[in-house]
């Protein structure tokens, strides 16, 4: 079966996601992730979803329970590049994500997850 | 209202739900929907495709491109076989699930549409047709 690569990046663990994903690939990949946070302390995980042309609840459901899992391991989720149709279908969808972060890129989301560990700012989702 | 073209795909697995929502997308394009709009039909299908895998234990999706007019749309029904539903509108209400979902599929697929429509009987299946005008 396919996985979905889990790249170290300093501290935190990054996750593009590029396939349209089918159902048993999005949970291997929430138990591949939460045995690579526990296996590499990692602190924070992006989840890039520029590639994503659509996010349904199934996915949108998979966001919020990998971010409720890597909280309790103590590392906190990032979900970058998401693309403005998602956006704006996702909130009429009724989706709100709550329990997730959002960063425009990889590189505004690893500056979120740096500020958290330094201890600067309150990682409140606010555009750092 | 003519109907343009008409196809129907079985939805039997996971893999038949990602290939609904490419072919989808591909009419969504044919008939010039904007972006937003074909991500909109796009994640509709995906939902109600889903609850016909998982609620209806399988059936059809049926893609048809209608006419009314001068205006082209794009139809879609999910058909299934399965136990139907006792309380259609308690199924509708958001945040409604018998699983484990988010209870968002339904109510969130009628707001992505220009019309909806539900038809549904204990012990002999659902049909749910949305339409997404141009
Ligand atoms: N095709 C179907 N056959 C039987 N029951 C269905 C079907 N579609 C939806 N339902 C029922 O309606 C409920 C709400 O569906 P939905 O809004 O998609 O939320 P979810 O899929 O997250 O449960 C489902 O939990 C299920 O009980
Ligand atoms: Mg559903």
């Amino acid at each position: 079966m396919d996985r979905i690569p889990i790249l170290k990046m300093g501290d935190a663990l990054l996750i593009t996601i590029q396939v349209d994903m089918h159902d048993r690939l999005a949970l291997a990949l929430e138990e591949d992730l939460t045995a690579k946070i526990a296996a590499t302390k990692a602190k924070g995980v992006l989840i890039d979803i520029s590639s994503l042309e659509i996010v349904d609840s199934f996915i949108g459901r998979m966001l919020d329970n990998i971010a409720a899992v890597s909280r309790m391991l103590d590392a906190d989720t990032v979900v970058v590049g998401m693309r403005p149709a998602v956006a704006i279908t996702l909130v009429e969808l009724g989706l709100s994500l709550t329990g997730v972060k959002t960063a425009l890129n990889v590189e505004r989301g690893m500056l979120m997850i740096q500020n958290r560990l330094r201890g600067l700012g309150d990682f409140s989702g606010r555009r750092s | 209202m003519a109907v343009v073209r008409d196809d129907v795909m079985p939805v039997r697995s996971s893999d038949d739900i990602v290939r609904v929502r490419q072919e989808v997308r591909a009419r969504a394009i044919e008939i010039g929907l904007s972006l937003v709009d074909q991500t909109k039909i796009v994640t509709a299908a995906s939902e109600l495709a889903r609850n016909t895998l998982d609620y209806g234990g399988g059936g059809t999706t049926r893609l048809e491109v209608v006419q009314d007019g001068g205006r082209r749309g794009i139809r879609l029904t999910f058909e299934d076989k399965g136990p139907g539903i006792a309380d259609v509108e308690l199924a509708l209400k958001d945040g409604y699930t018998s699983g484990k979902g988010l209870g968002l599929g339904l109510s969130g697929a009628r707001r992505l549409s220009n019309e909806f429509f539900i038809e549904s009987k204990p012990g002999e299946g659902t049909r749910v047709t949305i339409v997404r005008w141009k």
